[in-house]
């Protein structure tokens, strides 16, 4: 799934500053998944700005919507009864999709993101998330024991490890596992080190976003 | 191991002759000052048989290495130009080696490179589009069939004749693979390669022995990387904190038993002990000494290990 966080407070606040009535847009996505910007965390987001606002001695209305997905257009409109309201701003909680296609939908509102989206990842334990995928367009990692250099590698190298790699971690950071040390023993324990050994993969990055940024139309769907 | 040369260059020929080459590292300032870089090249001239110019080394922004090996090979020192794929998509890179070879220079040495993070842009956007192995055998098709990674043709007169080196480093993990992934280099078209700072003997020991039963040093120079301690503090520095690189308690304690203002002279006489070792040591075809900002000590440290002269050839 699509792993998000919150920004800084700091920042939030300067989304609202000078504004006496914004709608805060939670997702029922991703993001609820990794508490970032589900119906709870917008309930919290809109006590600590009403909070701020009381505190400050300035006026401020939070509302509060949650929709199903903001990367879907047929759930944006649910948003056109509340754009009656006359809101000064919209901040979306879902991952940066949701307030482009809430921007897109509503072209005169102003629309801010509450969250910063990171990475394509899934949990390792509660409240900790790690990044997996970045999305390369052709997946390959069956060809490295099912682990991906592409993302997890802090160099994206298809012949690892390189000489920074000590004791498990990537030279980068002691935080960071060196994933061509998990490939190693993986290839390794499964017996599948001769025919690893000669591979020499080079990329094509036009799958990637260095082919510029990418659509798919599917035939069949589109009636 | 004579072997028809590829190129001109002159670390090619000491080594097919059979000589125990010298290499040395120098390191560009951090500004567009020439005579910084033949300063340097002064201290390593004649001590050495060709000199590896770093390229933006620990990701600080540095003269680039093609333009300091040009500056070194006007002084008459040649260059094995350093190339990392950290900065550079494979555009830049292919561009870069004609560039190279067009200007003169023989030999070209490829490294993943530092990641930007331990430099002075770590906000900088990285590149690795090709990794070394991948840039080794880009260089070596290059040379040898004539032909871009896009398949384009090269005229016979206007291959990049280019000596190509790599590194290895049997003190990274895993211990096992380091040499499975020294293997894979030598395949994709390594001349020679050079090692990180050797500390561990034990562990290099064993690794060249593995190297030279799996037949890479019939196929390939293997050159000693030395780097003389400098003090405790040095020795310390890098037990701690240099990713890769093994430091045995030994050393230390060795550093620790002389005092402060004579263990530079220590650190020096533990190389040289490494060097007689080299010199001796199936598959090790030469020394590559790195004493970068310490270039000037390069004269003290081939006289005391008995490497020069250099051979003239
Ligand atoms: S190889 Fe590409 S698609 Fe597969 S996990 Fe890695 S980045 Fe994602
Ligand atoms: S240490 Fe491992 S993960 Fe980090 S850059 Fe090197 S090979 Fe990649």
């Amino acid at each position: 799934m699509i792993i998000a966080e919150r920004k800084p407070i700091d920042e939030i606040k300067t989304f609202v500053k000078g504004k006496e009535k914004i709608l805060l847009v939670a997702c029922r996505g991703c993001v609820t998944v990794c508490n970032a910007g589900g119906t709870k965390e917008a309930g919290i987001l809109a006590s600590l700005l009403r909070l701020d606002a009381a505190k400050e001695g300035v006026p401020l209305k939070v509302d509060e919507l949650t929709l199903e997905r903001q990367c879907d257009p047929e759930y944006i409109f649910e948003l056109s009864p509340s754009m009656g309201e006359k809101y000064d701003a919209i901040l979306s909680m879902a991952c940066s999709i949701g307030p482009q296609f809430i921007a897109s939908a509503y072209p005169n509102e102003k629309v801010y993101p509450v969250l910063n989206t990171c990475f394509l990842g899934g949990a390792l334990a509660h409240g900790v998330w790690a990044e997996r995928c970045q999305a390369c367009g052709n997946c390959i990692i069956h060809k490295f024991g099912g682990l991906c250099p592409i993302s997890r590698c802090s160099k994206s190298l298809l012949n690892g490890p390189c000489g920074g790699s000590a004791g498990g971690k990537c030279e980068v950071s002691k935080e960071i596992d060196c994933v061509w040390q998990l490939i190693v023993e993986k290839v390794t324990s499964d017996g599948t080190m001769d025919e690893f050994l000669s591979l020499e993969l080079v990329k094509d990055w036009r799958t990637s976003r260095d082919g510029g940024p990418r659509k798919i139309a599917r035939e069949e769907l589109l009636k | 191991m004579t072997k028809e040369l590829k190129t001109k260059s002159h670390l090619e020929k000491v080594l097919s002759l059979g000589h125990f080459a010298v290499t040395g590292e120098l390191g560009p300032p951090r500004h567009a000052k020439a005579s910084d870089v033949e300063d340097k090249v002064s201290h390593l001239l004649g001590n050495v048989d060709s000199v590896n110019i770093t390229d933006n080394q620990t990701a600080v922004v540095r003269m680039s290495s093609l333009s300091a090996s040009v500056l070194a090979q006007r002084k008459g020192l040649e260059a094995n130009m350093q190339m990392v794929c950290r900065d550079r998509n494979r555009i830049a890179m292919q561009s870069d080696i004609l560039g190279a070879a067009a200007l003169g220079i023989n030999n070209l040495l490829i490294l993943s490179g530092d990641h930007q993070s331990f430099g002075d842009h770590p906000q900088a956007k990285n590149v690795y589009d090709l990794d070394s192995i991948n840039l080794i055998r880009t260089l070596k098709n290059m040379r040898d069939e004539g032909r871009l990674m896009s398949g384009q043709e090269l005229p016979e007169d206007g291959r990049p004749r280019l000596f190509i080196g790599a590194a290895y480093n049997p003190f990274a993990d895993p211990e096992d693979y380091r040499v499975i992934r020294a293997a894979k280099k030598v395949k994709a078209g390594a001349d020679f390669m050079q090692s990180q700072c050797i500390y561990d003997m034990d562990r290099f020991r064993n690794f060249m022995s593995r190297a030279v039963d799996m037949g890479l040093t019939e196929k390939t120079y293997f050159l000693a990387g030395v780097t003389p301690l400098k003090s405790l503090g040095m020795a310390k520095y890098m037990k701690n904190n240099v990713p890769g690189i093994t430091m045995p308690d030994f050393y230390i304690e060795r550093l620790k038993g002389v005092p402060k203002d004579k263990q530079a002279e220590e650190g020096i006489k533990i190389a040289c002990e490494q060097i007689e070792e080299f010199k001796e040591m199936k598959g090790i075809s030469g020394v590559h000494l790195m004493l970068v900002e310490w270039e000037h000590m390069v004269p003290v440290i081939v006289k005391a290990a008995k490497l020069i002269p250099r051979p003239n050839v």
